[in-house]
């Protein structure tokens, strides 16, 4: 699979390369633009820390208690059985339901098991795959007054299986 | 239900640390995790910051037009109760592309604006068939490059940051994809049942 480490490897800077090319073929004032972009990054970064420092701290305490280990522990046999990682079923069980609380443990879970482990690798491709079903239903709903979901919520929380499965079987192939 | 979710995990823990005898432990896990999702936050700065400035450059350039272009043809046969030119189609339009590029800050009003339209034509409370094919693809998110999840493996010291950019691409194709045809799924079992 070393294309797919190719295209790893590449997409980021030829992505720059045709943004670049096309600016200046423009006249753009590319570096200005980069510079009043950069700044909303910089907003961003900061308005996650609260999020991430919350949610860290909790899963941490559950982790260095000794209880996660435990429930981990007590679901292995059922969930290696299926061929799921039992490390990361709280990322799977939080992912549709939070995105920043999901960001909080797949960066805990990087940490833990180290970026350039299957766990580390698992995590971050889920992380990066799926997004937050349960946040963007009540968001874009409520925002317009819609009151029936109808089938929006299966097919989302179905979807996001689909993506989490997906994710485990790609991840074992690409780098197991 | 996060808020129950994430009190639920200190607590559990903290009294799974009291009958354990593990209440040391947790004692430092608090005040050092503190510390270090802090610098883990400082460290998203790099990329970000560097993400959205070459997307504020892609943008006035024009790259996001194009894609947005090039994306027209398919979903225009994803949503088939829109018209093609109605402003919904380009509200929608405009949100995958944001979303493809990580621009979630930008992708949620121009969502909001798509539901509206797609309000405007359904005039009813009820979720329209569209909406939810929206929502579907919206949540399984389709993005070309994960930046945070980038920025937290540089911060780890991973040997390959990017390694996971092709993984992630194809867990979201398959993600989108299983969304949509999820949805027409239940869509066909629905006016199968009327």
């Amino acid at each position: 699979m070393s294309w797919m480490t190719t295209i790893s490897v590449w997409i980021i800077p030829c992505f720059l390369l045709i943004v670049l090319i096309t600016a200046s073929w423009k006249k753009l004032p590319s570096y200005e633009l980069f510079v009043e972009g950069g700044k909303e990054g910089v907003k961003l970064a900061f308005s996650l820390l609260p999020f991430l420092v919350g949610m860290i701290v909790a899963i941490t305490i559950l982790r260095s208690s000794g209880a996660l280990g435990a429930l981990i522990g007590l679901l292995t046999p059922v969930l290696t059985f299926i061929g799921v990682p039992p490390e990361v079923l709280p990322l799977a069980l939080i992912r549709p339901i939070s995105g920043t609380a999901a960001l909080g443990m797949t960066a805990e879970l990087i940490q833990t098991y180290g970026p350039d482990s299957f766990i580390g690798r698992l995590a971050s491709t889920m992380q990066g795959s799926t997004d937050t079903t349960l946040y963007i239903l009540t968001i874009y709903f409520g925002a317009v007054g819609i009151k029936k979901m109808r089938y929006a919520l299966k097919v989302g929380l179905l979807a996001d299986l689909v993506g989490i499965i997906v994710a485990i079987i790609i991840v074992s192939i690409v780098f197991g | 239900m996060v808020n129950l979710i994430w009190a639920l995990m200190a607590i559990v823990g903290i009294l799974y640390a009291m009958l354990n005898g593990t209440m040391d432990k947790v004692n430092k896990a608090i005040i050092e995790s503190a510390n270090e999702a802090v610098t883990l936050s400082i460290g998203l700065i790099s990329i970000l910051v560097f993400w959205l400035g070459v997307m504020k450059i892609a943008e006035a350039a024009g790259v996001l037009k194009l894609i947005t272009k090039l994306m027209r043809p398919l979903i225009i046969k994803i949503f088939p109760e829109i018209p093609k030119d109605h402003p919904a189609m380009g509200y929608i339009l405009s949100n995958f592309t944001a979303n493809f590029f990580g621009l979630g800050n930008a992708a949620t009003p121009l969502g909001i604006k798509a539901m509206q339209e797609m309000k405007n034509l359904s005039k009813s409370d009820t979720a329209s068939r569209s909406m939810i094919t929206f929502l579907a693809i919206n949540t399984s998110s389709l993005t070309l490059i994960p930046t945070t999840v980038i920025a937290i493996r540089m911060q780890y010291n991973s040997a390959s940051p990017t390694e996971i950019v092709g993984t992630t691409l194809i867990a979201s194709i398959a993600g989108v994809t299983s969304a949509v045809l999820i949805d027409r799924y239940y869509y066909n079992k629905e006016s199968r049942r009327k």
